[in-house]
C-alpha cells in the first residue's frame, strides 16, 4: 500500500542528480527491463521495473531500507535493451550509494569497502605470496596507503569497520 | 607489443592457472606484460558505496600506466568495465576529468587521457588478430568441443566499449576457440549471469542463476566451459560443488580460463605451464582425447 503522506516527491530529483540518473522519467514502464532480468528470472523479490516506478513516485524510505538495489547483479542487460534509455544499472549503483549517504549500507558491500582499505585489494595476499612464487608468479606487494588516502579525500573513510583496523 | 597487466584482486588470489596461463600464452605469442607494482583494486567493488571513490581509484591506475606510455589489459572483466568506464569519461567529459585530476593531485598524479584498456581476449581477437594466432598454433585440437560463457562486463555496457562485438549476438570468444580447430558448442542459456556480484548479498539466489547455466551446458556434448572472467569462474568451478550438493545434481563440468586452453593449442604443457592441476574439477576427459588422438 502507498501511504501518500509518507512520499517524498522530490526523490527523483535526488536520483536524477547522480551519474546515470538523469533520464529516469524517460521510463514508461514497458517492462523489458524485467524480462531482461537474469536476477529476476530466479529471484522475483528484485524487479526493476518495480523499483524505477517506486521512485518515480517518491516512495524514498521504501526503497532505501529494501534490499531492493543491493540485488542488482549490475549484469547491464536491461540498460542494454531500455528503448527508453533509461541506465536502469547505473540507477541500482546511484541508489546506493544515496542509501549509504542516508547511513544505509549492506554488511556485504561494507566488509568488501573495509577489506580494499586495509589492502588496497579486496583479498590479502599474505602468504599466497609464497604459493605465488613456487609457480614463478611475481610478488604483490601490499601497499594501502593511496587507497586509505582516496578514501580520506572523498570522505568514506568514516564507513569502514574502524575497530579492526585500529587493531593492527 | 607491450601492455600493463592489471591484475585486480581476485586474479592474483584465487585465479593462479588464469595468471599463469596468460603469462605463458603471451610470452608464446610474443606479447611482452609489464607489471606495475603500483595498482590497486580496480575501484569497481567500492562504487556501490561511492561511485566517485570507485572512480578515482580507477583514474589513479590509469594515471600509473601513462606515465609508462603503456596502454593496459585486464583479465578480469568486471575491472575491464571499470576501467574502461573512467577512462570513457575521462576521454569525453573534461568536466569528469578535471574533478578527478583534483583529486588525483593529492597523490601526486595527473591523468591525461592516453591509455588504451581492452580485456585480454579482445585484445588477441582485434589487435593481435585470429590470422597471427593460427599461426602459432602447433597442436590443432580438432575434435575437442567445448562451450563460452562471455559474461557481462565484457560486452556491457555497450557503449563504453565503441559497440565492439554485439552482446545479444557475440561471437569474439566462440572464434578465439575455433581458431585452435575446436568447436564451440551453443547452448540455451548462454546469456545467463554467473551471479558472482550478489553472492554475498543472496547466496540461495545467486547459486540459482549459476545453476541456470551449469545446467543449461552440461546438457550438451562440452567437454568444458571457457570462460574469461575470475569471479564467473568462482561461481561456476569454486561453487560447483556446493550448488551440486544444495541442488542434488551433478555436473562434473570443467571450467577453464581462455588462455589454458588456447595454450594446449600452443603446445604449453596443461601442468607445468597452463595451470591444470590448479582447477577443482579437472579437465581429465579433456586432456586424454588430446593425448590418445
Amino acid at each position: 500500500m502507498i501511504e501518500v503522506n509518507k512520499l517524498d516527491p522530490k526523490f527523483r530529483y535526488e536520483v536524477m542528480r547522480e551519474r546515470g540518473g538523469e533520464k529516469i522519467s524517460h521510463c514508461f514502464t514497458c517492462g523489458t527491463c524485467t524480462a531482461s532480468c537474469p536476477v529476476n528470472e530466479v529471484d522475483e523479490a528484485f524487479n526493476p521495473r518495480k523499483i524505477i516506478r517506486m521512485i518515480v513516485l517518491g516512495m524514498k524510505d521504501n526503497v532505501l531500507n529494501s534490499d531492493f538495489m543491493w540485488l542488482c547483479a549490475g549484469c547491464s542487460s536491461c540498460q542494454e535493451r531500455c528503448p527508453q534509455g533509461v541506465s536502469i544499472t547505473d540507477i541500482m549503483m546511484a541508489l546506493k550509494n544515496i542509501a549509504v549517504r542516508n547511513g544505509i549500507t549492506h554488511p556485504a558491500f561494507q566488509v568488501q569497502a573495509s577489506e580494499i582499505y586495509k589492502f588496497g585489494r579486496l583479498y590479502e595476499v599474505g602468504d599466497l605470496n609464497d604459493r605465488r612464487e613456487k609457480l614463478e608468479l611475481p610478488r604483490i606487494p601490499e601497499k594501502p596507503e593511496p587507497i586509505r588516502k582516496i578514501y580520506e579525500l572523498i570522505g568514506i573513510d568514516k564507513l569502514v569497520e574502524s575497530e579492526e583496523i585500529n587493531q593492527e | 607489443m607491450k601492455y600493463a597487466l592489471f591484475l585486480g584482486c581476485t586474479v592474483p588470489t584465487r585465479g593462479l592457472n588464469y595468471e599463469l596461463s596468460t603469462r605463458k600464452v603471451c610470452d608464446k605469442l610474443g606479447i611482452e606484460l609489464v607489471d606495475i607494482e603500483e595498482f590497486s583494486c580496480c575501484g569497481f567493488p567500492v562504487r556501490s558505496t561511492s561511485n566517485e571513490a570507485g572512480f578515482v581509484m580507477a583514474m589513479r591506475n590509469l594515471a600509473l600506466a601513462e606515465k609508462q606510455n603503456l596502454d593496459i589489459i585486464t583479465l578480469c572483466s568486471a575491472c575491464a568495465e571499470t576501467l574502461v568506464e573512467a577512462n570513457h569519461l575521462a576521454k569525453n567529459d573534461p568536466e569528469f576529468r578535471n574533478e578527478m585530476n583534483g583529486k588525483l593531485k593529492s597523490l601526486g598524479l595527473k591523468y591525461n587521457g592516453n591509455v588504451e584498456v581492452k580485456h585480454f581476449a579482445r585484445m588477441l581477437h582485434q589487435d593481435y588478430g585470429l590470422d597471427k594466432i593460427r599461426a602459432k598454433i602447433t597442436t590443432p585440437l580438432d575434435g575437442i568441443t567445448v562451450s563460452t560463457h562471455y559474461g557481462c562486463h565484457y560486452l556491457k555496457p555497450s557503449e563504453i566499449y565503441d559497440h565492439y562485438d554485439d552482446p545479444e549476438n557475440p561471437h569474439s570468444l566462440d572464434e578465439l576457440i575455433e581458431v585452435t580447430g575446436a568447436k564451440a558448442v551453443p547452448y540455451s542459456d548462454w546469456q545467463m549471469c554467473c551471479g558472482g556480484s550478489i553472492l554475498g548479498v543472496k547466496e540461495e539466489t545467486s547459486l540459482k542463476m549459476a545453476k541456470k547455466k551449469l545446467d543449461s551446458v552440461s546438457s550438451k556434448d562440452t567437454g568444458a566451459l571457457v570462460l574469461i572472467c575470475p569471479f564467473c569462474s568462482v561461481m561456476y568451478e569454486g561453487n560447483q560443488k556446493k550448488i551440486e550438493r544444495e541442488f542434488e545434481t551433478e555436473y562434473k563440468l570443467p571450467i577453464l580460463y581462455y588462455p589454458m586452453f588456447l595454450g594446449l593449442a600452443l603446445g604449453l604443457d596443461p601442468k607445468d605451464d597452463l595451470g591444470f592441476k590448479l582447477s577443482r574439477i579437472k579437465a581429465k576427459n579433456l586432456l586424454a582425447r588430446l593425448e590418445n588422438r
